[in-house]
């Protein structure tokens, strides 16, 4: 165990006065320690919310269908359409059937083809939810009452924008990593410096018996304190962003856009980043000091 | 009486160059009073520094408390000082650190409680004339008073065996006289004293104390206070 009154030698020797740090702005470290937490705040909502986005993706996708009768004679056609819902709106697999009405298909076209599109003979339309895995059973069913019924399935066509969304949340995910490792590396060099700077009094320590540990903890704590310090200004500042980012969203009204910020638990789990921070820092400051206190005599 | 410090055949060399230190084989009986003298650059800090292990030795066997330093383990070292007192030539007070502070260094290091440090090291300054200095930073000390800081930090502990080099080179004679009686309190109480010093005068006042002489590296015997160990070649 370290003594405790060695803590106060160390607040000493660190510059502060007295057992408690005095209430000023840390240095550069709690700057930089700030800013990265800042970064990570914001990768961190960016990713936490496109994850939300893609499975909320994955499940609007998942098993809805739209059965095009594509028939040319327009009495075939709606026979075929009548006997196709009737033959779906029966399959246990179907949680939801809708007939698009004619005018609503002739109205989708409108713009591109103009009153030209009255002449065509457009498809009739049925929007289908089904059940997992519900796609091949629907296939049997229509083959005999609709031949010309074509099965439309919406996840193949969001599904590159889907990946889209999961590569950008891997994404971010990875910069938040990455400035995590660079914290890392800049303790590791303000350790290696702090060090440097007090190295005659660490060798005065040594001589009067001080163990590695009880130097280390001199320096340890002082990262400690600078990490939080800049964590928990970095965090608030990043939320600060993320809830007026967020109204900007609200005020967008976009269902692509609505899930990425602002849950509790995504605040949560971006509360973890400061903590984070704070304990990447101290660590690394110890080991590092660790190992170079080893190569002294 | 078992000997608490032994050298053989102890050489050392700073880099390239001649050895600084040559077949140094000594021993110091524990409780003794040593003064070490010789020329300037003869040798005695850098022997020192092998005692209280700021330094390994390029060759030779050193023993303290009867164990070999110069192979033991670097986790078993801060253990080990702390039997020591060490006064530097150059203090090595901590700048951050007020006289109290210093002084107060080993026995927090070694985990006294606050009430029990801030007697001893009150008791301390008072004994070395520095009650009145205690919140002083060492650079707004005088020499001699940054001197009996070093000194105050050294023996605070009560150490097994203090040394102390120069103690005495920036104080006026009234107080190295008062120094010395420190050290003799303490040498009667138990402590090995070794002194590095070039003060003659000082030497005359400890008649039991016994002196070896540094020269070139070499250690010289004038009135046989040494006992060698037996030679281990031929
Ligand atoms: N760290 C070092 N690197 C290289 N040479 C050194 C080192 N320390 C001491 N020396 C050399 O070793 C020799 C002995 O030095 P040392 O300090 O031990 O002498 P000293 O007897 O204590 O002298 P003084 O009475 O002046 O204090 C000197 O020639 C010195 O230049
Ligand atoms: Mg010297």
């Amino acid at each position: 165990m370290i003594p405790r009154p060695l803590d106060r030698i160390v607040a000493r020797l660190l510059g502060r006065a007295g057992p408690l740090p005095q209430p000023r702005i840390a240095g550069p470290m709690a700057a930089l320690i700030a800013i990265m937490v800042f970064l990570s705040v914001l990768a961190g909502a960016a990713g936490l919310g496109l994850a939300g986005t893609s499975s909320a993706l994955d499940r609007q996708m998942a098993g809805r269908v739209t059965i095009q009768i594509v028939a040319a004679d327009p009495a075939v056609r709606a026979a075929e359409a009548a006997a196709a819902e009737a033959v779906v709106r029966r399959l246990p697999q179907a949680l939801s059937v809708a007939r698009v009405p004619d005018s609503e298909v002739a109205s989708l076209v409108q713009p591109w083809l103009g009153t030209l599109g009255n002449d065509l003979p457009l498809p009739a339309l049925i929007d289908v939810e089904l059940a997992d895995g519900g796609v091949p059973t629907l296939r049997r069913a229509l083959r005999p009452v609709a031949p010309s019924a074509l099965i439309d399935e919406h996840a193949r066509w969001l599904g590159p924008v889907n990946r889209l969304v999961s590569a950008l949340s891997g994404l971010a995910g990875a910069l938040v990593l990455l400035i995590g490792i660079a914290t890392a590396a800049t303790v590791v060099l303000a350790a290696r410096g702090a060090l440097d700077t007090h190295r005659g009094t660490v060798e005065v320590l040594h001589l009067l018996g001080a163990t590695d540990r009880q130097i280390a903890r001199l320096f340890e704590r002082r990262f400690a304190l600078d990490a939080l310090l800049g964590g928990v200004a970095g965090f608030l500042a990043g939320v600060a962003v993320l809830l007026m980012l967020g109204r900007l969203v609200v005020a967008v009204r976009s269902d692509l856009l609505g899930t990425t910020v602002s849950s509790g638990s995504g605040f949560a789990l971006l509360l973890t980043v400061p903590l984070a921070a704070a304990l990447v820092a101290t660590v690394s400051a110890r080991m590092t000091i660790l190992r170079v206190l080893r190569r002294m005599l | 009486m078992a000997d608490i410090v032994q050298f053989e055949n102890v050489g050392l060399r700073y880099g390239a160059g001649g050895e600084t230190l040559s077949d140094l084989s000594l021993s110091l009986e524990a409780g003794g009073f040593y003064f070490l003298t010789g020329p300037s650059g003869a040798g005695k800090t850098s022997m020192l520094k092998l005692l209280y292990v700021a330094q390994r030795p390029s060759r030779g066997v050193i023993r303290l408390f009867g164990e070999d330093v110069v192979t033991m383990p670097r986790a078993e070292l801060p253990a080990l000082r702390r039997r020591i007192g060490v006064v530097f030539q150059d203090f090595r007070l901590v700048p951050h650190l007020s006289a109290f502070d210093n002084v107060a260094l080993p026995l927090r290091l070694a985990g006294m409680d606050d009430d029990a440090v801030a007697a001893s090291v009150h008791e301390m300054l008072d004994w070395v004339g520095l009650t009145d200095r205690a919140a002083a930073r060492p650079a707004t000390l005088s020499g001699g008073e940054q001197q009996r800081v070093a000194i105050a930090r050294a023996v605070i502990a009560r150490p097994e065996l203090l040394i102390a080099d120069e103690p005495t080179g920036n104080v006026d004679p009234e107080m190295a006289n008062r120094l010395l009686h420190l050290f003799d309190g303490l040498n009667a109480l138990g402590t090995t004293v070794l002194i590095a010093t070039h003060d003659l005068h000082l030497m005359g006042h400890v008649p039991r104390a016994r002196t070896l002489r540094l020269a070139r590296g070499r250690v010289s015997d004038p009135v046989g206070a040494l006992r060698h160990p037996p030679r281990v070649r031929a």
